[in-house]
């Protein structure tokens, strides 16, 4: 069951060639022997899965259900679960049982999908490795020494290797998409404000947003049916329209207009991840897509322009973390300002810790104008790029990361070769623009991933253009030894 | 730019958050590093540019002035790590 996609599985649910209960008896079973060796999972909600299975079955059988009902999914742990374990991947909320559901949870939940359990992630979604987590390193399934990418690390290793059939991710600078490229799985990460951010914990509010990780841009498209759309619990949800993603998944190509930036094909990127990029092109041209060269000038600027905004922004999120109303408190403080220190210095790791001190002095009096107004100058340039070449094209394609996955250690001990994993992400969320990673060919058996850039609120452009590749090759098909 | 100790406990004391004697050298030198790579900003001239405040440049959405949750209170307090009486307790502020 676990090599069908959820299209498939929704048929095969509906025509009662299995049931809910059973499925997600069988992915319960897949996480239970494999994910030790993973640690793609922080909670396996076992007992809610199976109520929520038998729900689904009971809405099967009274012929009301939906492409959703019975799929068994998992959440990121940064996405508040009523009654379930939210723990951000950090210690300070290793002791937090959500109260209530982020939008995003209870939408899939109403659609009728299961919720497995919850997965790990880079501490406050603060990584690009998945090795920030208090709980430790997730394993990339294609090869265990290697990491999964992140922040949205376990939900990427999960859905690689068949533990869900579709899971939840946050994307702030590429959260979403690296680990996508780094798994061989697809990731979208749509227009800021396009799904609800209510009750997902904040990281940088002006650059979070929630999207999918799947095998396909036609589960993508099932999946964002669900959760996208308006919701007055976010004061930043877009009052827009939501299409029928599956609607125009099939849609002709022909003459779509490809931008290559010839910043994405420079110094630092990795030849063969190059060549497998220019490969999917290759394939589009194929389908009668003409392909220009663009430019988009302040790419060198989008890493420097983010660890000035993130770390603001993460610096006033996380002062909400003070061992008052819920969380770590460490054990019997001195005094007010003791307990703040230590229940934070405790309940923080290193990386967070970086980037709220970051933050906090970028935000400090005398510095505001040199660091977080310039940034947000810059940020103005980088979107202005975007729009520029937006007139000339309808999607940007270029390499997801620059490099297939690295070794579990290897950047750890240098936070800005670490941040730099981001270059070819990041300026999409500082424009607040929708992208998605699909898979190309293996890159000396590794995945890698081709990003498709689109304009505001494109999600279904992004996802017709992205399924058209995968009907025409089966890159998207390759699977982990053993998964 | 580079920050010394002194400089980095100023700032942990700022975000209240406790970084260590033992500490303070490695994440002055690691944070040393990432404003040296924040400063390629420096370079370049921004004159005249206005600064993004949305990335939709939406405006603020408002709403009718009336409640629209319920009380919750006793549910958002029971993860609390000590309450009294509707109240969150912490350690005695007024001497």
């Amino acid at each position: 069951m676990h090599e069908k996609s959820i299209a498939q599985l929704s048929a095969g649910l509906k025509a009662g060639e299995f049931s809910s209960t059973e499925l997600v008896g069988h992915y319960l079973g897949r996480i239970e022997s494999t994910d030790e060796s993973l640690n793609s999972f922080v909670t396996v909600s076992r007992d809610l899965a199976l109520q929520q299975a038998e729900a689904a079955d009971r809405r099967i059988r009274k012929g009301n259900a939906g492409p959703l009902t019975g799929i068994p999914v998992a959440h990121k742990d940064i996405f508040c679960t009523d009654g379930v374990k939210t723990s951000c991947g950090s210690r300070m909320l290793d002791n937090f049982i959500a109260p209530y559901d982020a939008t995003l949870v209870s939408r899939l939940g109403d659609a009728g999908a299961v919720m497995l359990g919850k997965t790990n992630m880079d501490e406050f979604a603060m990584g690009s490795s998945n090795e920030t987590s208090y709980y430790g390193p997730v394993r990339n399934p294609w090869d265990a020494d290697l990491v999964p990418g992140g922040s949205s690390g376990g939900s990427a290793a999960a859905v690689s290797a068949r533990l869900c059939a579709g899971a939840t991710g946050t994307d702030t600078g590429g959260s979403i998409r690296q680990p996508a490229a780094l798994c061989g799985i697809t990731g979208l990460k749509p227009t800021y404000g396009r799904v609800s951010r209510y009750g997902m914990i904040a990281f940088a509010s002006s650059l979070d947003q929630g999207g999918t990780l799947t095998r396909s841009a036609e589960d993508a498209a099932l999946l964002l049916q669900a959760m996208a759309g308006f919701d007055p619990r976010d004061s930043t949800s877009a009052e827009e329209p939501v299409p029928d993603y599956a609607a125009t998944l099939e849609a002709d190509i022909s003459g779509l207009r490809i931008g290559l930036p010839k910043e994405y094909f420079g110094e630092g990127l990795d030849p063969g991840v190059g060549d497998a990029v220019l490969a999917a092109v290759d394939e589009y041209r194929g389908m009668g897509a003409g392909v220009v060269e663009i430019s988009l000038p302040n790419t060198r600027l989008a890493v420097p322009t983010y660890y000035v905004v993130a770390p603001a922004e993460c610096s006033s999120n996380l002062s909400r973390f003070d061992g008052v109303r819920f969380g770590h408190r460490c054990e019997a403080p001195k005094n007010l300002e003791d307990m703040y220190m230590r229940s934070r210095g405790e309940g923080f790791g290193a990386e967070v810790k970086r980037r709220i001190l970051i933050g906090t002095y970028a935000l400090s009096a005398g510095y505001y104008d040199a660091y977080y107004l310039k940034a947000q100058q810059i940020r103005q340039l980088i979107s202005d790029d975007f729009r520029q070449a937006f007139a000339k094209v309808d999607v940007i394609m270029g390499p997801t990361s620059p490099t297939t996955a690295f070794a579990i250690g290897e950047r750890t001990d240098d936070p800005v070769t670490m941040y730099l994993s981001d270059i070819y992400t990041i300026a999409v969320n500082l424009a607040g623009l929708p992208g998605i990673s699909v898979p190309t060919a293996l890159v000396g058996g590794k995945p890698a991933g081709l990003q498709i850039i689109g304009n505001y609120f494109q999600e279904a452009k992004l996802l017709n253009v992205a399924h058209r590749l995968q009907q025409a090759t089966d890159w998207h098909l390759a699977v982990p030894e053993g998964m | 730019m580079s920050l010394d100790r002194s400089e980095v406990a100023k700032i942990a004391h700022l975000a209240r958050l406790e970084v260590t004697g033992g500490e303070l050298d490695a994440v002055a030198g690691d944070l040393s590093n990432i404003l040296d790579l924040v400063e390629q900003m420096n370079g370049v001239d921004t004159a005249g540019v206005t600064p993004m405040a949305h990335p939709l440049h939406m405006a603020q959405r408002l709403r009718d002035d009336v409640v629209t949750e319920d009380d919750r209170r006793d549910r958002y307090q029971s993860i609390a790590p000590s309450t009294d009486a509707g109240l969150y307790l912490v350690p005695k502020v007024i001497g």
